[in-house]
């Protein structure tokens, strides 16, 4: 379980937000809204510990982040806008290097077969940068297949992306929230999920 | 896992091995310069041949640092390394293991050819590889730190050859003095053991170092 | 009375106290720099060997010893920033970079116009003098960092670590200079002062040294209260000074 109390975020001169508190449970989804520059990334950021809120703590089964450290990293899958795609890797070698960076490696067949699970049957072998935006963030998504983790924080993972692979994620997501897994994302574009407790967090 | 980092850099760099090739070209083109700017004079290039082949070495590894971490800071594969349960300061130091593969081991490699442009000595020119043997995974180590704390700061890489060249004056100083001892008949162990000592001080602070910065920069 | 240390750690106390502070550090300035003058130029007796031109050292050594102190206190500061996340610690920190490098550059400056009559030539490649010249060159590293960024979190910690790492390097750096120096030998002449000094002499030197240190702690206090006023202007405090309600 995830989470926070009175979470606060100054960028500079202006302050994001402030006095943001929330709880995910397992099997739930949180979306978090609100208009471009309303610190929705910033907010991601804070809860997957790339950065330290000005006030508040954020708390994963009641201990905070910050103590965790690598046991939290060990639950926890972040998938930024960026994507941590490589233009001169190949597609699977995208995937097996960034699943091996988050703690568990896979071999050339799984890799292989998740990057077919996202409909990118055919071009495992392709260098990422002669793929299309949409392909790119397929690559990406195809980590959330082959991670152990339960709580997934995700960053607009559905941009660029056609209907078919929309409803291909909406899928990924269910199976994860349905085995008691979590997910915070911020999109632009609710999907309808079905069987699953579902909050909206909207930042001004 | 550094393994896994280092195959990974290496496998980028021989796809773009025009990035490798044109530090190299650097460090060759500003070696062939000095003759051309002080004289042919052989007697003075060879007091000078150290001295010129270090500072190059310095500016050429200087000047490969921006790529360090800045791809990886631009397409989002930094924070995925921020992340990882693995431990950073293992990553940074699989990433500088494989900087100084691609850009400190051609240098190293250059060198004794360079050395024959200024009439050196073969005893001279093994001194002189040595030396930067020991001497460029050093400027690989400090120059990450440089290079993390400066990360997607405008003017960058002018910045971190102001942070990074004054921390690299005890490498240039025993360095060359390795050759210099060498080819006036005295004993050059001792610049080697302190060039040593320098590069286990940096193995042991520089990753950790690096890594402390990256969070600072990425925070 | 138990005096609570930790008030004077929030940066709006620390305004006003250094306020206070000011004048007292700025007449305590004012007095060892007359008096030490006074001995520089009138009662220390003239070097038989150097002549007036010696006189120049009653600043050269002062600012060198000045520019070396600062370069740790300002890295110590930076560090218990970084180490207890203090902000007013960095702010001190960035406070003292400008006053270390001015003392670091006079040094150098001084050195050359002491130079000059002395070696015949501005500039020596002293195993001394090229350490200051690299101290120099930290100081502008860790100014020139803080400077690129504009998030003042992000400078002041980014700060703290080149300091830091500036400071092991220190020691390394001016071992391998002394090294370097001693290999090369007839390329330079030795600053290490020969005969024992006059009492005057000595007395003069430590007597500006106080005046240097005074003057940095006004300089530090001046430039700390400006850095504290712009960092926090946008809080209650700052607004209530602007609008004449405090001091």
């Amino acid at each position: 379980m995830l989470t926070t109390k009175n979470l606060e975020c100054i960028r500079g001169e202006h302050r994001l937000f402030s006095n943001i508190s929330f709880s995910v449970n397992p099997g739930e989804l949180m979306f978090v809204g609100g208009p471009n520059g309303s610190g929705k990334t910033s907010l991601l950021r804070l809860l997957c510990g790339l950065s330290l809120p000005d006030s508040g703590e954020i708390c994963w089964n009641g201990t905070d982040i910050r103590e965790l450290c690598g046991d939290y990293r060990n639950v926890m899958t972040y998938l930024g806008h960026l994507g941590g795609i490589k233009d001169d890797l190949t597609a699977i070698e995208n995937l097996r290097i960034s699943s091996a960076l988050a703690g568990c490696g896979i071999d050339e067949d799984q890799a292989a077969d998740a990057l077919g699970q996202m409909g990118l049957a055919g071009r495992e072998m392709l260098p990422a940068k002669v793929l299309s935006q949409g392909q790119r963030r397929r690559v990406a998504l195809a980590r959330l297949l082959v991670t152990q983790t339960k709580l997934w924080i995700l960053d607009e993972p559905l941009t660029a992306l056609d209907i078919a692979a929309v409803d291909l994620i909406k899928g990924i997501l269910e199976h994860n929230l349905s085995t008691g897994g979590m997910v915070i994302m911020t999109t632009h574009q609710e999907i309808a999920m079905t069987a699953a407790t579902v909050h909206h967090l909207t930042l001004s | 896992m550094i393994w896994w980092i280092i195959k990974r850099d290496l496998l980028l760099a021989m796809r773009r091995r025009s990035d490798m090739l044109t530090t190299l070209f650097f460090f060759i083109i500003v070696v062939s310069l000095f003759p051309l700017g002080v004289g042919p004079e052989a007697n003075m290039l060879r007091m000078m041949a150290s001295g010129v082949v270090w500072v190059a070495a310095l500016l050429a590894s200087m000047l490969s640092l921006g790529r360090m971490f800045s791809s990886d800071y631009a397409d989002g594969t930094l924070e995925q390394m921020l992340l990882s349960p693995v431990s950073l300061s293992a990553l940074v130091m699989g990433k500088t293991i494989s900087h100084w593969l691609v850009t400190g081991i051609p240098l190293v490699l250059m060198a004794p050819i360079l050395g024959i442009q200024y009439d050196l000595s073969v005893e001279a020119l093994v001194v002189l590889t040595l030396s930067l043997l020991l001497g460029t995974p050093v400027l690989s180590l400090i120059g990450a730190i440089g290079a993390a704390l400066t990360l997607g700061l405008r003017g960058g890489g002018v910045l971190v050859s102001i942070l990074v060249l004054p921390l690299y004056i005890p490498v240039l100083i025993f360095g060359t003095g390795a050759v210099e001892a060498s080819t006036a008949g005295m004993g050059f162990g001792a610049h080697f053991s302190i060039l040593g000592a320098v590069l286990l001080v940096s193995i042991v602070f520089s990753p950790w170092a690096t890594a402390a910065s990256l969070r600072i920069s990425m925070g | 009375m138990t005096i609570n240390w930790f008030k004077y750690a929030s940066p709006a106390s620390f305004y006003f106290l250094a306020g206070r502070m000011i004048p007292y550090f700025s007449v305590a300035t004012i007095i060892f720099l007359i008096a030490g003058l006074y001995i520089a130029f009138f009662s220390a007796p003239t070097d038989f060997q150097q002549g007036e031109a010696y006189r120049i050292i009653f600043i050269h050594v002062p600012a060198a010893w000045m520019s070396m102190f600062l370069y740790v206190i300002m890295a110590f500061w930076a560090g218990v920033g970084l180490a207890f996340n203090t902000r007013l610690s960095s702010m001190v920190a960035s406070a003292i970079a400008p006053t270390g490098a001015m003392f670091a550059f006079l040094a150098l400056w001084t050195g050359a116009w002491w130079g000059k009559p002395m070696w015949g030539t501005w500039w020596v490649w002293d195993a001394r003098l090229t350490s200051e010249l690299i101290l120099f060159f930290l100081y502008i590293g860790f100014m020139s960092l803080q400077a690129a960024i504009d998030d003042p979190r992000r400078a002041d910690k980014a700060g703290a670590v080149i300091a830091l790492v500036g400071v092991v390097n220190v020691p390394i750096i001016y071992f391998s200079v002394q090294w370097w120096n001693t290999l090369h030998q007839g390329a330079s002449v030795s600053l290490v002062q020969s005969p024992k000094m006059a009492t005057a002499m000595l007395s003069g030197m430590l007597i500006m040294s106080l005046a240097a240190w005074m003057y940095a702690i006004v300089m530090v206090l001046i430039r700390s209260r400006l850095i504290i006023l712009e960092r926090e202007r946008h809080t209650a405090w700052v607004s209530e000074l602007k609008e004449g309600v405090l001091e």
